[in-house]
C-alpha cells in the first residue's frame, strides 16, 4: 500500500514458500494490516535494482528479512552503505546495502536505512508456513516494529537492539551493520 | 583408467551443497570435462501434491523469486488443458502475452545491465570490486538509471496484468481474472517511446561489443550444439506459445512443429549420479549427442523470422555474422538477449494499442482432462510444466523442466571449454575464476529458484587431486 503522505517505508522480503524465509513478508503483512499513518508497506521475494528508484521518496526505510544468525527474537541495526563490496556472481538480487548505495548514487537518495532481522531456523525444502519458534519471534518483532515505526526513534532502537554480525538471509558476504 | 585431478569451484553458502564447479583433469593435467553442480529446487512434487489444480498457478510462483511470472503462466497454460480452456478469448490471451512480454523485458534488462554489462564494459579481467552493477553505476550512471527504470517498467506491467507484484493471480485456468483499464494502459503508453529508445540503445551496446570483439569472443566457451525452442506455426519467434522445433549445429531440422503435449515422445531426461539436476536430451539422438541449448541464442537460431520490424532487422544483422547458419558462440547470448529485449518492447507497444485488452470476455471452459502440459519461452529458455490431476481436482503428480535444467549440459560444456583454454598448470588463477564466471553468466542461469538467498554466492575455488588432496584454493568471499 502506498500513500503520498507517507515518509517511512517498511519493506519485507523473502520467499514464503521456503519456510522461515517468509518472515519478512509475514512481518510486512502484519504491519500493513495496522494501516499506520505515514507508513508505506511493500513486500517481495527479494530485493532488486529497481527498488533503488523508490528510496528517494522516503526519509527512512526499514528492511525486514529472516535472519539466519544473531540473537532471537530479532535484532535491529542501521545500514551502513559506505562499503557495498562484491555482488554475487550470478545473482539477480541485491542486498539492502546495495539498494541503498544505488539509491544514493543514481537517484540522490538520502534515505536513512535500517535492517530488522527476525531470527528464523528452518530454510529447507519448499514448505509454506513458519516454524513454531519463528512464529514466536515474528510476534515479538511485529510488536517492536509497530512501536519503532510509531515512535520513529530508529537510532535509539538501533543502539538498543543492534547486532554487529547481522546475518540476514540475503545479506551476502559484505553486510555491514 | 587414467588418473584424474579435480579443480573444485565451490561457493560458500548457508545452504549446503549449492553450486560448485568441478573441473576434471587427466593424468597429463589436461581438462577432460567440467561438472557444474546446481541444486534444483527440491520437494516440489510433495509441495504440490494434493493441492487443488486451480491453486497451482499461484503456488508455483514460490519456486523462483526471479521469474515467478514464467512459472505462473506455464502452470496456467497447463491448467487451461485441465479445464478444456486452452483456446483463450482474445482478451485473455493478450493480457497474458502482455504480462509475459513485461516479464521478458524486465528480466533481459536486468540480466544485461546487472550481470553482463560489467563484464563487457570493464573487461573480463577487471577487478571484481568494480566489475558489477555498482561499478557500472559509478562509471556509467546514465546507463545504470536506464537499467533500473527499464526493469521497473516491466515490473509495473506485471503488476497491472497479474494483479500484484508478487503472487500474482491474473492468469487462471481457462483465462484471466482482469483486463487492463484505459487508465492503466495510458501510463504505459506514456513511457513506451522512451523505453523503446533505451532498449535499442542496449541492443547497440551488445551488438557493437560482440562485433568488435568477435575474434576474442567466438571461441570463448563455445561449441557446436543443437538448439530448441517453441516457434509459431509459420516459424516465427513466439515467446508465449507455439510448437517445438529443434535444429542441429548446422541448421538441419531435427523435428519441427511438434505439439508440446507430446513432448515426452521427443525429450527425455538423463540422471547422472554426480548431479541433482537432470540432463534433458532429444530422444531420437540419445543423451550423448542429443543435448541442446535453449534461451535467446537458441531462439534466434530456431526462428525463421521475427514478426516485429526492429527486432527482425536486428536478427538479420545477427545471422549475417554466421552467414545464415546457426550461431554457436556462447557469448552471442548477450546480443540475442538484447534483440529479444527490443522484440518484447515492440510487442508491448503493439498490445497496448489493442482494444482487446479492455475486453470483458475473460474465461472459457471445455472438456475436463486429467493431464495438463504447459510450455512457454521463459527469459532463460523453454519452460515445461506437466501435471496430472485426479477426479477430485487434486494434483497427483508434477514434473517441471526449467530453463536452467535444459541448459545444464551446455553450461558444463562452456565451463570445460573455458578451462581448456585458460587453465595453466594446476594453479587456480583469478583469470580462470573470472572466465568461468563469465561463461556461466552468458546463460543467465537462475540459481535463485526456491529461495532468494541462493543467488548471493561468493565462489571458492579449490584444486584437489584424485585422492582428494587439496592442491590449491582461491576464494573471493
Amino acid at each position: 500500500m502506498m500513500g503520498d503522505a507517507a515518509n517511512i517505508l517498511l519493506y519485507g522480503y523473502g520467499n514464503p514458500g521456503r519456510g522461515d524465509d517468509g518472515l519478512g513478508p509475514a512481518l510486512a503483512a502484519a504491519i500493513e494490516e495496522m494501516a499506520m499513518p505515514g507508513i508505506d508497506v511493500d513486500a517481495n521475494y527479494q530485493l532488486t535494482v529497481e527498488d533503488a528508484a523508490e528510496m528517494g521518496r522516503y526519509a527512512a526505510v526499514v528492511f525486514a528479512d529472516a535472519a539466519t544468525e544473531g540473537p532471537a527474537p530479532f535484532w535491529f541495526s542501521r545500514i551502513d552503505d559506505s562499503g557495498i563490496g562484491r555482488l554475487g556472481w550470478t545473482s539477480h538480487s541485491v542486498s539492502p546495502v546495495q539498494v541503498v548505495a544505488l539509491a544514493r548514487d543514481l537517484f540522490g537518495s538520502k534515505v536513512a536505512a535500517y535492517a530488522l532481522g527476525v531470527r528464523g531456523y528452518a530454510f529447507g525444502e519448499l514448505d509454506e508456513g513458519l516454524s513454531a519458534p519463528a512464529k514466536d519471534n515474528l510476534g515479538q518483532a511485529v510488536a517492536f516494529a509497530r512501536r519503532a515505526l510509531a515512535e520513529r526513534r530508529f537510532e535509539h532502537y538501533a543502539r538498543e537492539f543492534g547486532h554487529p554480525a547481522a546475518g540476514l538471509a540475503t545479506s551476502g558476504p559484505t553486510w555491514k551493520a | 583408467m587414467s588418473v584424474t585431478k579435480r579443480i573444485v569451484i565451490e561457493p560458500v553458502t548457508r545452504v549446503e551443497g549449492h553450486g560448485k564447479v568441478v573441473i576434471l583433469l587427466d593424468e597429463n593435467k589436461k581438462v577432460i570435462s567440467a561438472r557444474l553442480h546446481i541444486v534444483e529446487f527440491r520437494g516440489f512434487e510433495r509441495f504440490i501434491q494434493g493441492r487443488p489444480f486451480w491453486e497451482v498457478p499461484v503456488l508455483v510462483q514460490r519456486l523462483c523469486g526471479i521469474c515467478p511470472v514464467s512459472h505462473h503462466l506455464a502452470a496456467a497454460k497447463a491448467m487451461d488443458r485441465i479445464v478444456g480452456g486452452e483456446k483463450l478469448t482474445p482478451t485473455a490471451e493478450k493480457i497474458r502475452r502482455l504480462m509475459h512480454y513485461g516479464q521478458m523485458y524486465q528480466s533481459h534488462a536486468l540480466h544485461f545491465f546487472h550481470l553482463a554489462s560489467p563484464d563487457l564494459l570493464f573487461g573480463f579481467d577487471a577487478d571484481v570490486a568494480i566489475r558489477n552493477v555498482i561499478g557500472v553505476a559509478g562509471k556509467y550512471p546514465d546507463l545504470a538509471v536506464q537499467a533500473v527504470l527499464m526493469r521497473k517498467y516491466g515490473q509495473e506491467i506485471i503488476k497491472a496484468t497479474a494483479g500484484k507484484k508478487i503472487h500474482g493471480t491474473g492468469a487462471i485456468p481457462g483465462g484471466v481474472n482482469k483486463n487492463l483499464s484505459i487508465a492503466e494502459r495510458d501510463v504505459f503508453l506514456r513511457d513506451a517511446d522512451q523505453q523503446m529508445t533505451w532498449a535499442q540503445s542496449a541492443l547497440k551496446i551488445a551488438k557493437d561489443y560482440t562485433v568488435a570483439n568477435l575474434a576474442k569472443l567466438a571461441p570463448f566457451g563455445s561449441f557446436d550444439s543443437n538448439h530448441l525452442s517453441l516457434v509459431r506455426a509459420d516459424g516465427a519467434m513466439d515467446l508465449y506459445h507455439g510448437n517445438l522445433r529443434a535444429i542441429d549445429a548446422q541448421g538441419n531440422v531435427i523435428f519441427d512443429q511438434v505439439d508440446y503435449q507430446k513432448y515426452v515422445d521427443f525429450i527425455a531426461e538423463e540422471v547422472r549420479d554426480w548431479s541433482y539436476m537432470k540432463f534433458p536430451f532429444i530422444r531420437s539422438i540419445g543423451p550423448e549427442k542429443g543435448w541442446y541449448r535453449v534461451g535467446p541464442l537458441a531462439r534466434l537460431n530456431t526462428a525463421k523470422f521475427i514478426d516485429t520490424p526492429l527486432a527482425e532487422a536486428a536478427r538479420q544483422e545477427f545471422i549475417a555474422v554466421t552467414s545464415g547458419k546457426p550461431n554457436n558462440v556462447t557469448m552471442a547470448y548477450h546480443w540475442a538477449r538484447m534483440i529479444e529485449l527490443v522484440h518484447a518492447m515492440e510487442k508491448i507497444h503493439a498490445l497496448l494499442n489493442d482494444k482487446d485488452l479492455q475486453g470483458t470476455d475473460l474465461l472459457v471452459k471445455g472438456e475436463r482432462r486429467e493431464v495438463g502440459i504447459g510450455l512457454l519461452e521463459a527469459p532463460r529458455g523453454t519452460l515445461f510444466h506437466h501435471y496430472k490431476v485426479d477426479k477430485n481436482d487434486q494434483v497427483v503428480s508434477a514434473n517441471l523442466i526449467v530453463s536452467t535444467t535444459n541448459n545444464n549440459e551446455p553450461m558444463n560444456r562452456a565451463v570445460a571449454k573455458v578451462a581448456q583454454d585458460h587453465l595453466q598448470g594446476v594453479e587456480i588463477t583469478e583469470g580462470l575464476l573470472n572466465h568461468v564466471e563469465v561463461a556461466i553468466r552468458a546463460y543467465d542461469p537462475c540459481l535463485s529458484c526456491a529461495t532468494h538467498a541462493l543467488g548471493q554466492m561468493p565462489m571458492e575455488l579449490t584444486l584437489v587431486d584424485h585422492q582428494g588432496q587439496v592442491l590449491d584454493r582461491k576464494s573471493r568471499a
